[in-house]
């Protein structure tokens, strides 16, 4: 039974949020697994340094200050910057990067940087043979089973119409789960078209392959508004449950949300 | 069985709305760190063959509001209690505020173990002392 099967969980704060890792197998709590994880957290907190819009000497505020060029910047942002070509082009210039800010446009990775840096980050965890993982970036979910005969992970679906409750569970063996919203933080996404504040959604959650993708894709979707789940159906492997401002609740056909058990 | 239960994120919504309340009436919008000290497992191991019950005291989370620490108790690899050893207490307001919400949260906390969840996908999974001293016991718990 997996119920015998040894699991260990670790959580941080980076980035301003509580980033977890679950793993199960056998050798969950050995110093392999606890090695991976730190490994994990040193690089979200790197990733953090270079592109937080709250520190003053992240290259990303420095690009906004004008002190730094783009093309003096380093290599992750390099590679951040190819990304978000190619996430404004894939959404219709639902998701940019660049934001409308005063009177002109500030560049604030956050919304790509958050997915793109746990996908990145779980390599360490993908390279560990017959371990099961699970991490959780401020809400933002990335999992694989390197057991063969592995459990799916179960991935609560957070009810943005009612503080603490849950819509629905996700099971999945890899891939990504990653929702956007406004419900505690404020009104942080904004159309990146006109700097308005999008008002027909409360949340979108978007399932598939990548959480890079599934985070842009998720955060497109909600500044798409009505009808963001007919619009993510174009996007071939990803599937989204949407929960409008009326209380309805819209999904892609293929997506399987299990009750609560 | 034994399922992590990080989804108590979900626990966590209420006291981040809690501690979101703050937020909207101190003015800073600096982001929390909370940092979990790590504590010894304070185990309380009941006498006989029965399955004892045992608490596991998290690591406290320094909050910019205060300290968090949550204590949960276990029995047969369930948990059956949790309780807030410390809340941030600052003034009238605050003891009240959590009054009422430290006893949902700790409801919560059994309810979401019950769902058999392993983790939360959601837009409020934000800052939380809670919920990092919450982990913090639950590591301790194996569980």
């Amino acid at each position: 039974m997996s119920a015998e099967l040894p699991r260990a969980g670790f959580v941080e704060q980076i980035m301003g949020l509580p980033v977890s890792v679950h793993v199960r197998g056998q050798g969950a709590r050995g110093a392999d697994v606890a090695a991976a994880v730190e490994q994990v957290f040193a690089e979200l907190r790197e990733v953090d340094a270079l592109f937080s819009t709250y520190k003053p000497g992240s290259e990303v505020s420095r690009i906004n200050a004008g002190t730094l060029a783009p093309a003096d910047a380093g290599p992750l942002l390099h590679e951040v910057f190819a990304l978000s070509v190619i996430a404004r082009e894939r959404t219709g210039g639902l998701f940019d990067v660049n934001l409308p800010a005063g009177d002109g446009r500030t560049y604030d990775p956050s919304g790509l940087v958050k997915g793109w840096a746990a996908d990145r980050a779980a390599r360490h965890l993908v390279a560990l043979d017959d371990l099961d993982f699970c991490l959780n970036a401020g809400g933002d979910v990335v999992m694989g089973c390197g057991r063969p005969d592995a459990e799916p992970w179960r991935t609560g679906i957070e009810d943005p119409r009612e503080g603490g409750t849950l819509i629905g569970v996700i099971e999945r063996r890899d891939g990504a789960v990653a929702t956007s919203g406004t419900a505690a933080r404020g009104a942080h996404l904004v159309d990146p078209r006109d700097g308005t504040l999008p008002h027909a959604l409360l949340s979108v959650t978007v399932v598939g392959p990548s959480l890079t993708w599934a985070d842009v894709l998720a955060t497109a979707a909600f500044v798409r508004g009505e009808d963001a789940v007919d619009w993510l159906r174009g996007q071939v492997g990803y599937e989204a449950l949407a929960v409008h401002a009326d209380g309805r609740v819209s999904r892609t056909p293929s997506l399987l949300v299990h009750d609560l058990a | 069985m034994r399922r992590i239960v990080t989804a108590l994120a979900t626990t966590a919504t209420a006291l981040v709305l809690l501690f979101s309340y703050h937020t909207s009436t101190g003015g800073s919008n600096t982001t929390t760190a909370a940092v979990v000290r790590p504590v010894t497992p304070v185990a309380t191991t009941g006498a006989g063959p029965a399955p004892a019950a045992a608490t596991f005291t998290g690591g406290v989370a320094q909050t910019r509001w205060g300290p968090v620490q949550v204590a949960l108790t276990v029995a047969g690899g369930r948990i059956t209690a949790a309780h807030a050893v410390q809340v941030p207490s600052g003034n009238q307001r605050d003891d009240e505020i959590n009054a009422v919400a430290v006893p949902i949260l700790n409801h919560e906390v059994v309810a979401a173990q019950r769902a058999q969840i392993d983790t939360v996908s959601g837009a409020t999974v934000t800052s939380d002392g809670y919920l990092a001293s919450l982990q913090s016991a639950i590591d301790q718990a194996h569980l």
